[in-house]
Formats: C-alpha cells, structure tokens, sequence
C-alpha cells in the first residue's frame, strides 16, 4: 500500500478533568478502510472529530495528509475540505434543498462555478440514488434518503478521505442497508474511510482494519479477519461476544 | 306521540326546543336592551335580585334548550360546538353578547352618528359625538408637524421615491436575488439618507431650508422607525454574533455594550442624546438633533434584537455547525449560509415585536423637542382656539398607529409563512 495519509501520534484529550484519549498513535494509509467499535463513551467519536479538528486535542500530533493539525485556522479549513464527515444525526441543513445542500459548499468554499457544481453534485446523488428527491427539502424525506443526502453532500467536495461517525445509529432497521449499500459502493471505489460503527456485517465485508477502543485507549487492532477469527484481548472478546 | 321531557332537550322534539329555546334568547336581548337603552323594565314585578338577572337566566334557559347534539342543522351545531358547550360557557357568552349590545351603541353614535365633519371652525362641533372637523383642520400639522405648507410636496415625493425603491426589490429578476440584501441594508438607506438630506432638509438645488425642528406630526414617525429599523437589524445581528464569538475582547465588549444598553430607560437614552452628548462634541462641530435622536433609538434597540437573534442562534443544533465546519466552511461562510438563515427564520416573531415596540416608542422623542405624531396632538391640544378635542386627536393617533403596527405584524406572519421550508 501507499502512503500514510493520516499519522496521529501520541494524541491525547480531556474534556475538562476527564481523559477522553489517551496515547493514542494510529496510522491510516492512502485508500485503506478502517472500522472502529468499541462500547459507548469509549472515545470512538471523539477519536474521528480530531481529525478534522471539530474537537480539538492537547498533545500530541495529528497530521492528515501532510498538513498538521494546530491552531492554524488556514490548515483547518483545508484539511477540512480534504476530508469529508458523515454524523449521526445526519445534520443536513433544513433551508436548502438536497441539491443546494450539495452544492453550498463547492461553490463558496471551492469556488465552483454553479452550473458546474450543480453538474457534479446530481452525479453524486446518482451514485447514491436519489437524484429523483434533488429539489425536496431535507424534512421532506425519510432517514435513510437524508443520510444517503449528506453522504453524497460530502463527496460534492471531493474528499480524499471519509469520516463516518456511526451513521446507521439513528436509522429505522429498514433504511440501514441502504446506507451501508452506498458505503460498501464508496468503499469499492477505493475512497480512504474511517467507519465508527455497531455494524459487523459491514466490518467483515469492506474493512481492511478492525480498531477496538476502551476507555479512551486502543485496545486492540487487526486485520478483519484476525480480529474476528482470533481476538487477543479479552475486553475485545467479551465485547465481540455481545454483539454477533 | 312520544312524552316531551323539558329537562332534556332531544331530537326528536328538535323544532320545539329549538323555538322556545330561540324565543326565551330574543326575549332575554330585548329585556337586556330596554333596561339599557330605553330605562324600561318589562320585569319589575320580580324579586329585586331575580329581577336584575332575568336577562341572564332567560339567555341560559334559551342557551339551554338549544343544547341538543348531533341536531343535524349545520349552523346550531356550529354555535353549540363553540359558544355553547355547557351551561359555564353560554353563560360566558351571553355576558359577551350583553357586552357588546353595550359598547357598540354608543361608540357608533360617538364615531359616526353624532360626529360633525362638515365645517371649519369650533363652533361647527355642536352634537355630542366626536368632532372630526379638529382632525381636518388640523390635518396637515399632524401630518408634516410645523413643516410650510408650500414645501410639503418634497415630504410627499422623498416618500413616494423611497416606496418605489422599496418595491424594486419586489420585482427585482431571480438573477440578482442574492444582492437583495445588500440593496436593502444598505443601498436604500443611503439612497433615502440622500433624499432626505436634500430634498426633505433642503438648502441647496434652489430649495428652502427647513430645519429639522419644524420637521413633525406622521412623517417623521415615518423617518425615525424607518432608519432605526434599517440600522438597528444589522448592528444587532453583529452583537449577536459577538456575543457567541470565542475571542474574549469581542464577547466581552458586545456583552458589555448590551447591558448597557438593556439597562437604562430609552427617555434617558434620548436625553441624554439631546442634552448631554454635544457637551463632550469639540467646539465647532455640530450634530443635528434628529441625527442624535436616530442614533440613540437605532443602539438602544440594537441591544434588544441582539438578544433576539442570540435567542435564535441559541435554538440550532450544533450538527449545524460541525456540518457545515466538516465541509470546510469559515466563521463568516459559516454564519453567513448556514446558521444565519435558519437563526432569523425563528426569530421572524420576536424581531416583529421589537419592531412594533421600536415604532411605538418614537413618540418619547418629545423629550427633545421633535414633535411627531403623538408629539404634535400634545401641542395641538394646547391651542386654546382648540381646547376639548384631546379625545379625538388621540382615537385618531390609536387608529394610525395601530394600522402601522397590524401592517407590520401582517407582514411578519406573512414572511414566516414564506420561509417555512422544514419542521
């Protein structure tokens, strides 16, 4: 494989007293597919939201492809706009269309031309086929269709990377697959993506790298294969015997 | 033929009660309306008590025997499903309804009726009701305040020219939609500051002019509300956003600057405006005392639309934020495309209220000596060629400013209504 795209050494956080991170060193190559599960309040979330600095961390050192992350205003906004994210929540914005939704970002913050952006933003709701809701507002559509929305928001910037932070929590367990279908066909079209998720299916199908975290720490990483085959940890053991 | 039980009022016997139940309400108005009107009591051979309600249990009874569900005649059940659910609630309405046969009457007589309108002088009020003609004559003054009657028309143009580039906005093509905002915030405002200051103020194109002392009555409540509410919006929205802001020097002196503002009384504000602030002017330089006034109005009421907007910048989620962050946006794209937009939508209620606040506060500007409409009705009222007429001046300034406000509040909802696109 090629190069590190994301290099986090040593990158420690407190919110307030509590430690949420703790030593944490993780490296992510160009193209590589990482899961990470965990039980709740273990720092899954927290881990993603530093590295586009929406939380941001006291020590330590999180370079994302070649830019390192500080108080730099600058770098934050272009590591920003090389990285994509996909909430829980959704978090699509309610006063504009799904298509303007996708085209606010490249033509304000990339400078698209509009008609280029529109152009390149119905391609992306192809991909994850809603191009027939492009003109609804968000509140006019069902879970999934929002979510598959913000995921094809996301792509409209062209990230090198994608973020997701458990985006089926919030989803009725019929508009799950959806979802995961549009993620595996990411994942197959070689996007870097960094998954926190309860979905072991999809773990197994599309992730190269398995991370299990604890109390703010990483407590076991693997190949997918050897970590669920064979988990060394018994944290992970239990946890892994939870949820299959 | 089934037994009829005046206890329970039924279907079956529906004309029945519903005749007698109509005749015991019509008796019970028309007992209501001759003890009132004609000082005739029909049933004073009862009980001085019983007496004095008889049209209060006559109306129950009537409202009692009309209380049948499901009747089948669209317009009783109308009136048994709102006025007259249960014996408490037509109670309630026949209290209403006397209310009404009470007030009414004598208000028509007092606004029409009895009012004079034809004529020029006092001496042409003669009739009990309102006297209009103190209205007509004193029309153009509480209109244009002490402005000369030969300049009005630059008053009346400088208005129509600032209604018509208002309304360009209206038909402006949906290409140039997104500079509507700009236009409106600050194009307008300088157009009309131009318009004023040449037109309405005078002194130069072969003009008179007219200093803003003599300026008055409706139109300048017009002027004050209307650069107060242009200003203010904008100001308010930036202390709002400085309020929330993470750089302390800015949180601190927007927090600071709002509860100042909050915490003093407006007609403080304005004298000290008036009084106070050309003392700490170095000598030589001058500032006019509308411009003083404006500028005082426009941050006192800055203070209260910031908290307004901070209300609804308060009320978004904060994915918003990490969204619109994660997509690579600054503070100020943000702001502006994002949170703003949905910020102002909430808060469309609470700013009309500051408004209609605002604009029924500019008549405190008498503490100053700037007469507009309320201003010019208190000077009025003091002509003694004019003595009396103080009632009709001030139904006539309710009814003007309450059409100003009802406009203002109709827009409002109108505007929430346009940009409900969620929820």
């Amino acid at each position: 494989m090629s190069e590190k795209i994301i290099q986090m050494q040593n990158v420690n956080k407190w919110f307030d007293d509590f430690h949420v991170l703790k030593n944490i060193n993780l490296d992510v190559k160009s193209k590589q597919r990482i899961v990470v599960c965990g039980p709740s309040g273990s720092g899954k979330s927290t881990l993603i939201r530093c590295i586009n600095r929406l939380e941001e961390h006291q020590k330590g050192n999180i370079i994302v492809d070649g830019t390192e992350l500080s108080e730099n205003t600058k770098n934050i906004e272009k590591v920003r706009a090389e990285v994509g994210m996909v909430f829980q929540q959704f978090n699509l914005f309610p006063h504009l269309s799904i298509l303007d939704n996708c085209t606010l970002a490249p033509i304000w913050v990339k400078k698209m031309a509009k008609k280029d952006a529109e152009e390149f933003a119905m391609k992306q709701l192809e991909q994850v086929q809603i191009t027939d809701q492009a003109q609804k507002f968000p509140g006019q559509l069902s879970g999934g269709q929002q979510q598959r929305s913000a995921i094809a928001r996301a792509l409209c910037m062209e990230p090198k990377i994608m973020l997701f932070d458990e985006p089926t929590s919030a989803l009725d367990p019929e508009m799950i697959k959806e979802v995961l279908d549009a993620m595996v066909n990411l994942a197959k079209g070689g996007m870097t993506m960094i998954v926190v998720t309860h979905e072991m299916g999809f773990a197994k199908e599309v992730a190269d790298e398995v991370i299990f975290m604890d109390e703010g720490m990483i407590v076991e990483k693997a190949s997918t294969k050897e970590f669920f085959a064979n988990p060394k940890n018994d944290r992970t053991k239990l946890f892994l015997s939870q949820v299959l | 033929m089934p037994k009829i039980n005046f206890l329970k009022p039924d279907n079956r016997n529906l004309l029945l009660f519903l005749s007698l139940g109509l005749l015991f309400i019509f008796l019970a108005i028309i007992d209501f309306s001759l003890n009132n009107f004609l000082d005739k009591n029909i049933t004073s051979f009862l009980p001085r008590i019983v007496n004095f309600f008889t049209p209060l249990i006559f109306g129950i009874i009537g409202f009692y025997l009309i209380r049948i569900e499901f009747s089948g005649i669209k317009s009783l059940d109308l009136l048994n499903k709102n006025i007259n659910t249960s014996n408490f609630n037509a109670a309630l309405s026949l209290f209403i309804i006397f209310l009404l046969i009470f007030c009414i009457p004598p208000l028509l007589n007092w606004f029409i009726f009895d009012a004079n309108i034809s004529g020029n002088t006092k001496e042409a009020c003669t009739g009990n009701g309102a006297c209009w003609v103190y209205i007509k004559v004193w029309f153009n003054r509480f209109m244009y305040g002490m402005y000369p009657n030969a300049e009005q028309w630059r008053v009346n143009l400088s208005f129509a020219i600032v209604l018509a580039f208002a309304g360009v906005g209206f038909f402006m093509p949906t290409k140039y939609k997104k500079y509507l905002t700009l236009y409106y915030t600050i194009f307008l405002p300088i157009i009309s500051f131009f318009l004023i200051y040449y037109l309405i103020s005078g002194g130069s194109f072969g003009l008179v002019w007219v200093e803003t002392g003599a300026w008055g009555g409706l139109s300048l409540t017009f002027i004050v509300s209307f650069f107060c509410l242009i200003f203010c919006f904008p100001i308010g929205m930036m202390l709002a956003l400085g309020r929330r802001s993470d750089l302390p020097t800015i949180k601190y002196s927007s927090l600071g600057f709002i509860e100042f503002w909050r915490g003093v009384p407006l007609i403080t504000v304005l004298f000290m405006s008036a009084v106070m602030f050309p003392m700490f002017l170095p000598d030589g330089i001058y500032m006019d005392k509308l411009i003083r006034v404006i500028i005082a109005i426009t941050l006192f009421e800055a203070a209260y639309v910031a908290e307004v907007i901070r209300g609804g910048l308060q009320a978004l989620p904060r994915g918003q934020y990490d969204a619109a962050k994660s997509l690579g946006m600054g503070y100020w794209k943000l702001h502006l495309l994002v949170i703003l937009p949905q910020a102002l939508k909430l808060v469309i209620p609470g700013i009309a209220n500051t408004f209609l606040a605002l604009v029924k506060d500019t008549p405190l500007i008498f503490v100053v000596g700037l007469l507009e409409l309320a201003g010019m009705l208190g000077l009025a009222k003091t002509n003694p060629e004019w003595l009396g007429f103080s009632m009709e001046g001030y139904v006539f300034a309710a009814i003007i400013f309450w059409i100003i406000c009802y406009s203002m509040s109709r827009y409002s909802q109108n505007l929430e209504l346009k940009y409900k696109t969620d929820r």
